[in-house]
Order: structure tokens, then sequence, then C-alpha cells
């Protein structure tokens, strides 16, 4: 007892900072191995952004590169390619935001009020498998049951008495294709915050709605969507950013040449400019590309932001 | 599922005064259809893998194969372990995901403990600055340089330790280590224990389910991640199960030459070959699933609603 007194009192004098350190070394010692690691693998690479700013030579490394100021930006902004990015870019982060967000926010309703309990649980489980296949395997599925002389999908259609397409290379099947995708392989995944929001509604809202009349679509409307109203803002505001930026790896996995005019994102273009260029890599305007999109990405975010801590008083920071 | 349930009951129970009328009744059949037809229209690729890859190739090329399998045969599994590299690359996943994990667990519960702590002198800025990587980050070319001047291109330390922390992991394990009552920490701290034995013998074992969910965002990605690997490594010794898997099934860079090969003989494609990789690529993750099925969803809900 005497001694937890001791506990307390050591914390409410006010001792000096080192001291502080110094008597508790391993907590600091604990914190050392991943502060090492972010700032190795996570704020270096950062400062490696200056790149942008560079004709990067290859070889030489920035010791023999050139400071050319904001001349990658100008050659990526006047050059045709950037339209074309920054348009397929934004439209395929709009789908997602119409269709695959709010996918997710239906399918939790769907679990939770199907009456059926196997039902229900089943489809949750059913939904949530995609999560463990990767974005190789599901790329590898699209490709191949799309395949106009073995793919499944075309058999089907043949069997309809309807003609084969050869989907992966029509530019207009990118975006539906890529979005059933992505709405395929994250729907459950992302459910599961929605369901958890449903079960923490308190149920005397429902047995209020009841005796005010309320059947059960005017539950679901009048008590369920508000109640995870401030969960959906939060997600939409977490996504956003997420919709913009990541997707590059799968969207590699499937585009063709033939469909650069609907499929090429900023990302993706980046990541040709380095690493896929008929051997003529451009580190600098690469970096300057990529750059811009985590720029147009931070903005969208601040943006949604605000916006949402006007309308609905739900924000990040 | 089973608060769902229980929260199902609480429901029905704020229901059972009223009758269900011939709407309600219409109502709960409707979303009842709507689920079972998501579910089925969900594990339908799945199965059609599962069926494919079991089945006779030319049964699948030619379309008789879309409910049901056509001459059950393990021709293509057989011909897939033939396949050069295929038990290399299992076998560096199987490196990568095990080595990887755990490199991941060490340095992400140790700092997540740390910044869980009031006590840290600095704890606000070193939160702020794992924080700040979750909304920006260097990006493909910067992060790719970095490993070329640290000397880690084609090295499998780049994959293990260059993917260490996921800022995202770190966080649903800070705020699990925050849920920990202080007491527990102040009565180790009475009976003389120090930080270190405070974290091991009485955090870790108390995060069972945290631990259960950060374990398996850390598996996933080790187990199907191929864009970092492709990048970084030249060494086909080196290259997982995923690389190698793109070029065969999304590339198919080999089955272009074998098609034409095989058409004579007219027995063998290597379409339900490309089914049957599919199945040994996703069996392992698809039977863990329900073993770490009950800690993941309770410790993702708190990851999620806490951001």
């Amino acid at each position: 007892m005497a001694q937890k007194h001791q506990g307390l009192n050591r914390r409410k004098n006010p001792q000096s900072k080192l001291r502080r350190i110094r008597g508790d070394w391993q907590l600091y010692l604990l914190l050392l191995p991943g502060l090492i690691w972010f700032i190795v693998f996570a704020y270096k690479p950062m400062y490696g952004l200056k790149i942008a700013f560079y004709d990067y030579n290859v070889f030489g490394g920035f010791a023999k590169s050139d400071f050319i100021g904001l001349e990658n930006f100008r050659r990526y902004l006047s050059s045709p390619d950037f339209s074309r990015t920054f348009v397929n870019t934004i439209m395929i982060a709009v789908w997602q935001l119409i269709i695959v967000f709010p996918a997710s926010i239906l399918l939790a309703i769907i679990v939770t009020e199907a009456s059926s309990k196997f039902i229900s649980r089943a489809t949750q489980t059913v939904t949530f498998l995609p999560y463990f296949i990767s974005a190789v395997v599901v790329a590898g599925m699209v490709v191949n049951f799309t395949s106009p002389t073995y793919g499944v999908i075309n058999q089907m259609r043949e069997k309809l008495g309807m003609e084969p397409i050869y989907f992966m290379v029509e530019p207009d099947y990118f975006r539906p294709i890529y979005t059933i995708m992505i709405l395929w392989m994250s729907a459950g995944y992302n459910s599961i915050v929605y369901i958890a929001a449903i079960m923490g509604i308190d149920p005397s809202l429902y047995e209020a709605a009841t005796v005010d009349g309320a059947g059960r679509f005017g539950r679901l409307w009048h008590v369920t969507l508000p109640g995870i109203l401030p969960t959906i803002m939060t997600m939409l505001l977490l996504n956003i950013g997420k919709m913009i930026r990541s997707g590059y790896e799968t969207i590699i996995l499937l585009y063709q040449p033939t469909t650069f005019s609907k499929a090429d994102t900023i990302a993706t273009y980046a990541y040709r400019l380095a690493f896929d260029n008929r051997g003529r890599a451009d580190y600098g305007l690469a970096g300057a590309v990529g750059l811009f999109e985590a720029v147009i990405a931070l903005v969208m975010v601040a943006l949604a932001n605000q916006a949402s801590k006007r309308l609905t008083q739900n924000s990040l920071w | 599922m089973k608060d769902l349930e229980k929260r199902k009951k609480k429901i029905e129970h704020a229901k059972s005064g009223m009758v269900q009328s011939t709407g309600e009744k219409v109502y709960d059949l409707c979303i009842n259809i709507i689920a079972v037809l998501v579910t089925l229209i969900t594990f339908y690729p799945i199965y059609y893998i599962l069926i494919a890859s079991f089945s006779r190739p030319l049964g699948v090329d030619n379309g008789d194969v879309i409910f049901t399998m056509v001459e059950p045969t393990v021709e293509a599994y057989k011909r897939a372990f033939r396949l050069p590299n295929l038990w290399i690359s299992y076998g560096n996943t199987f490196f990568y995901a095990v080595f990887g994990v755990a490199m991941n667990m060490i340095l992400t519960t140790t700092m997540a403990f740390s910044l869980s702590r009031k006590r840290l002198v600095g704890r606000k800025f070193f939160t702020l600055m794992v924080v700040f990587t979750m909304w920006f980050n260097a990006g493909l070319i910067p992060t790719y340089l970095n490993f070329s001047q640290l000397h880690m291109l084609d090295t499998r330390a780049a994959i293990i330790v260059g993917f260490g922390i996921s800022a995202y992991n770190l966080i649903i394990m800070k705020s699990f280590f925050e849920s920990i009552p202080e007491e527990m920490e102040e009565a180790a701290t009475v009976d003389g224990a120090s930080s270190f034995r405070t974290f091991f013998q009485i955090f870790i074992p108390m995060s069972k389910p945290a631990l259960a969910t950060v374990v398996m965002f850390y598996l996933v990605n080790r187990w199907n991640g191929y864009f970092w690997p492709m990048t970084l490594l030249r060494d086909d010794m080196k290259m997982p199960l995923q690389v190698l898997l793109k070029k065969l099934i999304v590339d198919q860079v080999a089955n272009e030459t074998e098609a034409a090969i095989v058409t004579s003989a007219s027995t063998w494609s290597p379409t339900t070959r490309i089914y049957a990789l599919m199945m040994i690529a996703i069996v392992p993750m698809l039977v863990i699933y329900p073993v770490l099925q009950k800690y993941f969803k309770a410790g993702m809900t708190l990851g999620a609603v806490k951001g």
C-alpha cells in the first residue's frame, strides 16, 4: 500500500524529462526499433521525393543529376498523357465511390436484416472469403473468365445465343470490369465495420420506432441508417485518399495498351515511366508524376474532411 | 457472430408484441432471397475454379464445365507441381510469410506498447509521425530508390525488413494496449516488474484477439503481395509464388507456346492447370480463415472504429 502511494506521488512530482527517460529506459528501448524503421523506410524516402525536381541520372545518382526545378512537372502537365491519366484516375475513383463504397453498406444491411440466421451467417462468411485471395489470382480469374475462347463468361454468352466479346481489349469494358473486381474483393471485408456499427445501435431506439408505428423498412430508414451515418462518414473520409492512390498494383495486372485510354491512371503511368519504359527509365519525371498524385490525394482528403465537418459534424482532424 | 445473434434476439424480442403483417413477411422474404443470391454469386468464381481445376481440360475449353465437373481428374495438379520453380517459389512465399510476419510483429508490438504508455516523453510527436504516413507516403519511385541506396535490391532482407510495419496495424495494436486497464501495469510495477516484463508477461498474453487480428492482416499481405517482390527482386530463386503466378495465369507467357504444341495432340490444354494453380495459391489462406475467424472479427472492429 505504501509503495503504491509512493508510485502515485512520483508521477505527480515534476521531474526533469531526462531523468524520467533514464529511469524508464526500457520503454524507450522498445520504441527504438520501430522508430528507426519509420525513419529509414518511411521518412528517408520522403526526402527522396526531391527526385521530382531533378533530371535524374540512373547511374550517377543525385551527385551527377541536374536540379531542374519544376521542369518535370511542366513536362507532365503539358504532355498529352496528363489529361488521359488525370481523367482516368478521377473516373476510376468515382466509379468506386458510387458503386463499391455503398455496396458494403448495403451488404451490412442485408446481413443484419436477414431473418434467417443461417443465411445471415453464410452471407457474411462467403462475402469475406475474397479478402484472402491475392490480387494476382483475382486478376487471373478476370483474365481467364473473360477469355473469348475458353472463358466461362463467354461460354455462358454463347449458350444464351450471344456473340463472344474479348472484354480485356475493349477500353469501354475496363472500368466496369475493374469495379466489379474490386467490389468482389472488398465488399465483405468493408462491410464488417458497418455490421459492428449496426450491432452497436441502442435497441430501445428500435422499440421506440416500433411503438411509433414504424415497420421493418421504417426502422431501417429512421433508426439504422442515421445510427451508422457517423461510421459511413468516417469510412468515406478514410477511403477517399485510398480510392485515388491505391489500385495501381491491380490495374497494371489488368490493363493492356489497347485499354490505356480508359485504364491508365497517374500511378500506373508513373510506374511505366520508371519500370516499364523500354529501357529508357525516367525516374525524375516518374517521381514528379507520383508526387503530383500524392498531393492530389491529400488535397481530396482535406476537402472531403472540410465538407464532412460542415455537413455532418464528422471529421478526421 | 455470437454478438450479432444476441442482438438479433433482442430486436426480435422488441418486436414480439406485434403480429407480423403481410408487408413485413414479404420484406423478410425479399431480404433472405437477396442474401442468398449475393452469397451464391460471390461464391461462384471460387466454385468454378475448383470444378474447372479437377475437370478434363477439353471439357473446360469447350464450355461443358459451368456448374458441374466433367470427367474428374487430378492431371492439372500433377502438371502444375511439375512446373519449374513452383516449389521454389512456394517455399519462398512460406519463408517470407513466416519471417516477415515475425519481423512485423516484433516491430509493431514493441513500438505500439511504447506509444500506448502515457508517460512516454514525446508520445504525441511519435504517434503523429506514424499517423502521417497513413495520409502521405513517398510513393513508388522514392521507395524503390531508397532500397537501391541501402543496397537492398534483390535481397530477401528488403522484403522482410523493408515492409516491417504497417501504420494501420500499429494503430490497432496501440489502441488495444491502451484499452488494457492501467491498474494492470501499476500492480506489476509495484511488484518490481520492469517495462520489458510488463510488456512480455502482462500485455502480450492479454492481447490475443488483437494479436491474432494483426497477425492475420500481416499474413494475408505477406502471402498475397506481388508488387514489391516483383519490383525489388531479380533472382528467380528468391521470387515468391505470386510473382510466378502473375507470369503463369495473368501474363500467360508459358501457355502460348505450350498451347501451340499441344493442339495437335488434343488431349491437354493449359487451361485447367491455370485453375489448379489458383487453387494451390489460395487454399492455405482459406484454411487459416476459420481458425482465426473469431479473434479476427473482434479485433477488426476495434481497429476500424478507432481508425
